[in-house]
C-alpha cells in the first residue's frame, strides 16, 4: 500500500571545510506528514535547500518519485512536484497577494509567449484559469479579502500563510514547510496546523515540516527525523522521539516531555 | 472577453491619434520642425520602453542600450542604401539583428546571478561603436549617408507596436515571471520560473525594439555616425527609465516625452541642456526617489475603486 515518494541516501554538503549536513538518510511515503526537527543550526534548512536544488549536495542521492533530482535547477525540481516555503519569508513584496500566487501557478499554465503578445484566445483562457485557481488557493487560506493588497503590506501571520498558498499553487506532490509557524502566536499556530492538515487531505499531499516547536510537531506528525550538528540522531514516532535520550540531550535545556 | 475589448479600445485610440496628427501635418498646421520633434519623441519612447522592460520589469541592469540602437540604425541603413530593401523590411532587418545581438550578449551574462549584464552591455556597446567606426563599408567615422524615409506614420506605428507588445508581454504570466525575478530571483526560481529563460527573453525583446528605434532614427536624418551611439546615448536612455519610475511603462513614456521636448527647445544650448537634465534628476531623486510614477501606471490613477497597486 505505501509507496515511496522521496528517498534520500547518505546526503551531505560541505561549505569550505564545514560539514553542514552529512550522512542523512530519509524516506517519505506518499501521503505522510513528517517532521524534521533539531536545534538551531542543525542543518534543517540546508537539507531543504539540497532537496529543492538551491544547493548541490557534495555527496549522496535524492530520488523523488523514481528519478534522481540532486543538483537539478530549482525550477525543474518545482516543476517536478516539490515546492517549498522559506523560513525567512521571501514573498514578491511589490506584487499583489493574488499575483504572488499567480507567479507560482505559472508552471501549470500552457499559453505561450506569442499568444500573450498577440492576445490570442488561448492567452485569455489561460490567464482566466490562472486567476480562478489562484483565487481558490487564496480562499483556502483566508487571503482572498487581501487579494489586491501588496504582499509587503500584509500582517506578518498572513505573509506566512501566503508563503504556503504560493507554494501550493505550484502544484506540488511534496510540500516542504520551513518553520511555517515561526513568530506566530499560539492561536495563529493552531489555526495554521489545522490548515496544514486540511490541505494535506484536500490535495493528497506529502508534507515534510521543519518546526522548532516540539509540541507542535509531536501533535501532528506521523514520524519525525531529528537532526543535530548536521547528522540524523534519531527517527521514529513522536513517542519514540520523546523518549529518545539522544534527542533529550540535543535539546538539553529545552523541555522535551509534556 | 471584456479584456480583449480594452485592447481594441487602445487600438482605436491609437488610430485616432495617428489620423488627427497626420491631418494636422497635411494641412501644414504641424510644420516640419514639429513633425520632427514628434518623430524624435516616438524614437525616445521606443528606447525608453524597451529598456524599461529589461531594467524596470525584469530588474536586469543594462547600460549599453545604445549599442542595440546602433545595430538597428546601421543594419537598416545597409538594407535601404546598399541592398535596396523597402524601408519596412530594412527596419525588420535592423531589429532582428539587434535581437540576435541581444541573445548573444544575454545568454552568457544572464545565466549568472549578479550584475554581469551591466559590464557585458557596457563593453558590447563600445565594441559595436568601434566596429562601425572602423568599417569603411558603412563610412567609418565620416558616417553613412541615408535617404530620409521616416515619417510621422512610420514612427507612430512603430511606437504603438512597441508599447503594445511590451505591455501585453508584461500583463501576462510571462511578464509576471519577469517581475518575480526582479523582486526575488531565488524565490522565483523556487516557484518554478525558468529565470535564465525569462531574463534572456526580456532582454531580447528589449534589444529588438531598440533596433526598431535605431532604424527609425537612422532614416529620420541624412547621415548616421558611430559617435551618436556612445555611452552618453545609453545614459540618456537610462535617465528616461529612471526618471519615469523603475517599473512603470507609462512613466517611461511620460519621461521620454518630457525630456525630448526640453531637449528640442534647448537644441542650441547643449550646456544648458546638460544642466537642466542634471537638475531634473537631482530634484526627482530628492523629492521622488522612485521616479515620476514609481511602479504605478497612469491607468492606476483612474482606478479609484481598487485598492493597492497591482501594476500587472
Ligand atoms: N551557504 C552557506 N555557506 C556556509 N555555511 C552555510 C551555508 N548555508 C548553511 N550554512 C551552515 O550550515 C549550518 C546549518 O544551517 P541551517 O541549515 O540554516 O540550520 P537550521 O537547522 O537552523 O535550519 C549552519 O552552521 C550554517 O552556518
Ligand atoms: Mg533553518
Amino acid at each position: 500500500m505505501s509507496e515511496t515518494l522521496l528517498k534520500v541516501d547518505n546526503l551531505g554538503i560541505t561549505f569550505g571545510g564545514l560539514k553542514a549536513v552529512q550522512k542523512v538518510n530519509m524516506h517519505l511515503d506518499r501521503g505522510e506528514l513528517i517532521g524534521l526537527i533539531g536545534p538551531n543550526g542543525a542543518g534543517k534548512t540546508t537539507t531543504f535547500n539540497m532537496l529543492t536544488g538551491v544547493y548541490t549536495p557534495t555527496e549522496g542521492a535524492i530520488v523523488f518519485n523514481g528519478t534522481s533530482i540532486a543538483g537539478l535547477d530549482p525550477y525543474k525540481v518545482t516543476r517536478g512536484g516539490i515546492s517549498r516555503t522559506f523560513q525567512n519569508i521571501r514573498l514578491f513584496k511589490e506584487l499583489s497577494v493574488l499575483d504572488n500566487v499567480k507567479v507560482a501557478n505559472h508552471g501549470l499554465a500552457k499559453h505561450n509567449l506569442l499568444s500573450s503578445i498577440f492576445r490570442l484566445p488561448t492567452h485569455f483562457k489561460g490567464e482566466a484559469k490562472m486567476e480562478r485557481e489562484s483565487l481558490s488557493f487564496l480562499k483556502i487560506f483566508g487571503l482572498d479579502i487581501y487579494k489586491d493588497e501588496l504582499a509587503k503590506n500584509l500582517p506578518y501571520g498572513m505573509q506566512r500563510r501566503l508563503e504556503i498558498a504560493r507554494a501550493l499553487a505550484a502544484g506540488p506532490r511534496l510540500l516542504l514547510l520551513d518553520e511555517p509557524a515561526a513568530g506566530m502566536n499560539p492561536q495563529e499556530t493552531r489555526d495554521l496546523m489545522e490548515l496544514i492538515a486540511f490541505i494535506r487531505k484536500e490535495f493528497d499531499l506529502t508534507i515534510l515540516l521543519i518546526e522548532h516547536d516540539m509540541h507542535l510537531v509531536m501533535g501532528i506528525c506521523e514520524r519525525i527525523y531529528v537532526l543535530d550538528h548536521g547528522q540524523l540522531i534519531a527517527d521514529g514516532t513522536p513517542t519514540e522521539i520523546r523518549n529518545n535520550p539522544k534527542v533529550i540531550e540535543a535539546y538539553l535545556g529545552e523541555e522535551v516531555t509534556e | 472577453m471584456k479584456k480583449s475589448k480594452v485592447f481594441w479600445g487602445y487600438i482605436v485610440l491609437a488610430l485616432v491619434i495617428y489620423a488627427v496628427v497626420q491631418l494636422l501635418i497635411n494641412s501644414g498646421t504641424v510644420n516640419f520642425y514639429y513633425e520632427n520633434m514628434l518623430i524624435t519623441i516616438c524614437i525616445n519612447i521606443m528606447l525608453a520602453v524597451s529598456l524599461h522592460l529589461v531594467i524596470g520589469i525584469t530588474g536586469q541592469f543594462s547600460i549599453g542600450h545604445a549599442g542595440f540602437m546602433a545595430i538597428g540604425a546601421y543594419l537598416s541603413a545597409i538594407g535601404t542604401m546598399k541592398l535596396e530593401m523597402p524601408f519596412i523590411t530594412a527596419i525588420l532587418l535592423g531589429a532582428v539583428v539587434a535581437a540576435l545581438a541581444g541573445l548573444l550578449v544575454g545568454i552568457p551574462s544572464l545565466r549568472l546571478k549578479g550584475d554581469y549584464l551591466a559590464i557585458a552591455t557596457l563593453g558590447f556597446a563600445e565594441i559595436i561603436r568601434i566596429v562601425f567606426l572602423n568599417i569603411d563599408y558603412v563610412g567609418g567615422a565620416a558616417g553613412l549617408q541615408i535617404m530620409r524615409q521616416s515619417s510621422w506614420g512610420y514612427a507612430f506605428f512603430a511606437v504603438v507596436i512597441t508599447i503594445l507588445v511590451i505591455a501585453n508581454f508584461t500583463k501576462s504570466r510571462h511578464g509576471r515571471a519577469c517581475i518575480a525575478i526582479r523582486e526575488d530571483e531565488i524565490a522565483a526560481d523556487a516557484m518554478g520560473i525558468n529565470t535564465t529563460y525569462y531574463k534572456v527573453v526580456a532582454f531580447v525583446i528589449g534589444s529588438f525594439f531598440a533596433g526598431v528605434a535605431g532604424a527609425v532614427y537612422a532614416h529620420n536624418f541624412y547621415i548616421i555616425q558611430p559617435t551618436t551611439f556612445g555611452f552618453l546615448k545609453s545614459f540618456d536612455i537610462l535617465i528616461l527609465v529612471v526618471l519615469g519610475g523603475l517599473g512603470s511603462l507609462s512613466g517611461s513614456v511620460l519621461a521620454a516625452i518630457f525630456l525630448t521636448v526640453v531637449t528640442t527647445y534647448l537644441q542650441g544650448f547643449p550646456e544648458t541642456r546638460m544642466i537642466i537634465y542634471s537638475l531634473v534628476l537631482i530634484i526627482v531623486m530628492l523629492y521622488r526617489p522612485t521616479g515620476l510614477l514609481g511602479t504605478k501606471e497612469i491607468t492606476d490613477v483612474f482606478k479609484f475603486g481598487k485598492k493597492g497597486g497591482s501594476k500587472l
